[in-house]
């Protein structure tokens, strides 16, 4: 007997998971335009174009990280290279953003003004259709999409997995990292895309623009976690877990791991593609040191930051690393090198599970704590057996191992 | 045509200016006219050896010459003297108006100069002015009475070849059909791109008006180009080699540490930078207290660097590697957050920019195979350190107790446990060991590539692509998997360019663990992850 899916989505967040779904939104859609738009500067509450930006480029980084988390936290698969997908889905919209400076690029043509300083009379092939806001929407979660699918479907044939599998993804984003360096690819090379005059119309610096794109980012980031969720409630969430943590056995089982592998991985390339979309107009530039192979790193440490195997960790990590490495870089550049590289060792060292499962662990001792209390009153009062340990309430304990 | 007739009229007249110097000929170089005015140089060229010929020359590139009235005089500080003669004219001519000479006449008197003193007692002096010559040598047909001559009385073996040429090369514009065709067959001997510059021309019915020397132009470029691209063959291979055995050095050490441990240690880049940083400490070291030793700092970074890396190394073990056994994902993740406070520290220890890190002057310069194939020393030098290093490793792994342990580890780590193997220190000395390796290889580095806080980035994939393609554990693996891939890159960058020759190198490395996922070489016996 199949459960609908209404059902299943309902029973999948709980009650308190939708009443904090329904908060965030009335947060993002609600007060943060008021905030924004009616309360004046100076006001203690206003909410600055700059913060509403900065959040913004943090949630796209979120739904890069959840996506992350999905491989690697509940797939067990490290990826080096999300920050490629990101990218390609920044670029595939950019293309699309470009064409809409239309005429008020610095050489007044029809073409993007790095074509007419490389002498290009005409549109590459690649970008036709580029001027259709749906086609440029599509191609930023088809381009990661197939990308990955071939890729994936020739390494997890092959059975490649753990650190080689995990090199090999870096080897492709710097590979991929070089290719949109040169001019002749097409892209802008070394400055790629900016400059960016408007979106369906609208003028993209509008206050207006920035908070529907805000809000965008908002929805996609909850719109993730809950696909999320009901994912790993699945059956195939149940397997895919089951193949991080053994891949043989699931396979003598019978499934084949194969399937499950390319599934997540392609549709985790696919949602960092839709990020990236959301990003680049935020933001105002892409260029392809997005695809550095630092990048595509510090993804996997805001996950292990916030907590692998969760869903709202990865989140939680984004923000976290995102807004120190803001503070960093403006009041101690040179020392944030040192924080993010202590952060690597320490969190993998001391945190395994993250904030999240610090906070767990901080739960547990207490509950802990309360236990043996309660159970020595109840000594005291008459002998009882002892209350069943408290540790099995952590949420995933078992996502270290396969990690 | 008329340039035939010029050069057929200036060889006649060259005959007749060899056997002395020709006062009336000498009256030409006052000339007004160019064309008269270069024959005269020619002849005074060509009649070099004459020691008037060669006073007149002299003061004719010292700006010397000068023309008081009718004749021609040589100026020498307060004496006049004739030009033809050298014999002092009394009374000083009154006034004298100094000759000057354009760009195209003042290098055919430097030429025939340089030709003069191809006729020197001296050899070292012979030797300098012929490689002058073929290196530049003006409008050679008025020379060739010299080369000639030269040729004739030269005995030393390594100058002749190169008169020998010379004087090919200047018969090119001989109006002799038969010298002409006898030149172009010697030339086809030549393997030098300068040579066939020369010859092109001939092809053109314009230039050349003789079809049997146009044919054997033809044949004899034919031959230059083949033995071009054999020389630049040999050179591609040659900086493949260069390439495969830097590659070799960064990824030995990593092959030793991810046999081991089955970790990779994205630090092991930085561990390269360490050691080439070792190498710049050194320098500076030398340079402040033992200045006239400095050309042997690099002799004594080698240890240094060694020793340097493999505390470094061995530190990163036993503080954070060894907690994180069993977890390899988050061993990487760890150790690049090793690698940013390496390349941090560095930053802030030495600066952002680039180290300059010299050459020491045993190993500049290059061996000079063929006219465009020159083996630099300080590559060929890395060649062999970098076999040299290998024969260590191999000593150490397959001679010693301590190799012999690393490898029981890498093939099953608990039943090297249970006989007894104490793998902890063994990751540790393992780790300490692949760690110096790389400090090895940053001092080779150091040597041919700039030394900066990032120089290890790049290299922690290409010598993992090196891991894999070779098989764990295997030396001969990770060496036939470095020059092959130093080779086949430096062959797809010729013909394809650096960034798609890297697209491609990587695609065959995907499409190459499809078919062996184990590497070349792999360990024989049986596996269970």
């Amino acid at each position: 007997m199949r459960t609908p899916l209404t059902v299943k989505l309902f029973a999948g967040l709980g009650p308190r998971g939708w009443l904090a779904v329904a908060a965030v939104a009335f947060i993002a859609w609600v007060l943060v335009p008021m905030a924004h738009l009616m309360l004046p500067e100076s006001h203690p509450l206003h909410v600055s174009t700059y913060a509403i930006t900065l959040i913004g480029k943090i949630l796209c980084y979120a739904v890069v990280a959840v996506a992350m988390d999905l491989i690697w936290g509940f797939g067990g698969i490290l990826s080096l290279g999300h920050g490629l997908f990101f990218a390609l889905g920044g670029y595939s919209f950019g293309m699309y953003l470009m064409r809409q400076i239309g005429r008020e690029g610095s050489y007044q043509s029809d073409l993007p003004d790095f074509m007419v300083f490389l002498d290009w009379k005409e549109l590459p092939w690649y970008w036709s259709g580029s001027d259709h806001f749906l086609w440029a929407l599509f191609l930023a979660i088809a381009v990661p999409g197939v990308v990955a699918w071939i890729f994936g479907y020739f390494a997890f044939r092959s059975r490649i997995k753990g650190v080689y599998f995990s090199i090999i993804t870096q080897a492709m984003t710097y590979a991929a990292m070089l290719f949109f360096f040169r001019n002749e690819t097409g892209f802008g090379g070394n400055n790629g895309f900016t400059d960016f005059k408007r979106i369906l119309g609208y003028s993209i610096t509008a206050p207006e623009t920035r908070l529907v794109l805000f809000g965008l980012s908002v929805a996609l980031l909850l719109a993730v976690i809950i696909l999320g969720k009901v994912l790993i409630a699945s059956k195939f969430g149940k397997v895919l877990t089951a193949i991080r943590d053994s891949e043989n056995r699931v396979m003598f089982i019978g499934y084949n791991p194969v399937h499950y592998k390319l599934f997540i991985w392609t549709l985790s390339a696919m949602l960092c593609g839709l990020a990236g979309a959301l990003y680049v107009p935020q933001v105002g530039i892409i260029n392809p040191s997005e695809m550095s192979v630092a990048n595509s790193i510090e993804i996997a440490i805001w996950v292990a930051v916030g907590g692998r195997g969760t869903l709202v960790g990865p989140v939680l990590g984004a923000g976290i690393v995102n807004l120190s490495k803001t503070w960093f870089t403006t009041s101690f550049p040179e020392y944030w090198l040192f924080f993010l590289g202590l952060l690597f060792i320490l969190v993998t060292l001391y945190l395994p599970q993250g904030v999240v499962g610090l906070w767990a662990k901080i739960k547990a001792r207490r509950a802990e704590k309360a236990a043996i209390a309660a159970s020595r009153a109840e000594v005291a009062a008459a002998p009882a057996p002892r209350a069943p340990a408290a540790e099995s309430k952590i949420p995933n304990g078992t996502a270290a191992k396969g990690a | 045509m008329k340039r035939l007739l010029f050069l057929i009229s200036l060889w006649l007249w060259a005959g007749v200016a060899a056997a002395a110097l020709d006062p009336a000929r000498v009256k030409d170089l006052a000339s007004d006219d160019f064309d008269v005015k270069q024959a005269a140089v020619a002849a005074l060229a060509a009649a070099g050896d004459d020691a008037d010929a060669q006073r007149l020359l002299k003061a004719l590139s010292d700006d010397a010459v000068a023309v008081a009235g009718e004749r021609v005089v040589i100026v020498a500080g307060d004496q006049v003297l004739d030009a033809a003669t050298g014999a002092a004219i009394k009374p000083a001519p009154a006034n004298s108006e100094s000759l000057s000479l354009n760009n195209s006449l003042r290098q055919q008197v430097d030429g025939a100069l340089a030709a003069v003193r191809l006729l020197s007692t001296d050899r070292a002096e012979r030797l300098a002015a012929a490689r002058a010559l073929l290196a530049d040598m003006g409008d050679g047909a008025a020379l060739l009475p010299l080369f000639d001559k030269a040729l004739a009385q030269e005995q030393d073996g390594e100058i002749k070849p190169i008169l020998a040429q010379l004087a090919a090369q200047a018969a090119l514009g001989s109006p002799d059909v038969a010298r002409r065709l006898q030149a172009v067959r010697d030339l086809s001997g030549s393997g030098s791109a300068a040579v066939k510059a020369l010859l092109l021309p001939l092809l053109d019915a314009a230039n050349e008006p003789e079809e049997k020397v146009r044919l054997e132009a033809g044949t004899a470029i034919k031959a230059i180009d083949a033995r071009l691209a054999w020389s630049d063959t040999a050179g591609q291979i040659f900086t493949g080699i260069s390439l495969g055995s830097i590659l070799l050095l960064a990824a030995l050490g990593l092959a030793i540490t991810y046999g081991v441990m089955g970790v990779i240690n994205m630090a092991h880049g930085e561990l390269l930078m360490v050691g080439a940083y070792s190498a710049y400490a050194m320098q500076a070291l030398f340079r402040a207290k033992f200045p006239e030793f400095v050309d042997y700092y690099v002799l004594a970074a080698v240890p240094v660097a060694f020793f340097v890396a493999a505390a470094v190394g061995m530190l990163m073990e036993r503080t954070v590697i060894r907690h994180l056994y069993g977890r390899p994902l988050e061993t990487l993740l760890a150790t690049w957050g090793l690698s940013l406070v390496l390349i941090q520290a560095a930053r802030l220890l030495f600066g952002a920019q680039n180290v300059e890190v010299a050459n020491p002057a045993w190993m500049s310069g290059g061996v000079q195979l063929a006219e465009n194939l020159s083996l630099p020393w300080n590559r060929l030098v890395i060649v062999a350190f970098s076999g040299f290093v290998l024969l260590l490793v191999w000593l150490m792994m397959n001679k010693t107790r301590l190799g012999m342990f690393v490898r029981a580890v890498t093939q099953n780590r608990p039943m090297a446990g249970c006989v007894g193997v104490p793998t902890a220190r063994i990751d540790t000395l393992a780790f300490g060991i692949g760690s110096g390796i790389a400090g090895l290889g940053g001092v080779a580095l150091s040597q041919i590539a700039n030394v900066g806080p990032d120089m290890g980035q790049g290299y922690i994939v290409d010598s993992f692509m090196v891991v894999v393609l070779g098989g764990v554990g295997q030396l001969a693996g990770a060496v036939w998997a470095a020059l092959g891939l130093g080779v086949v890159t430096k062959f797809l960058e010729g013909w394809a360019g650096a960034v798609i020759a890297k697209i491609l190198v990587l695609v065959f490395i995907i499409i190459f663990i499809q078919k062996r996922p184990q590497g070349l070489f792999a360990l024989k016996g049986r596996f269970v992850d």
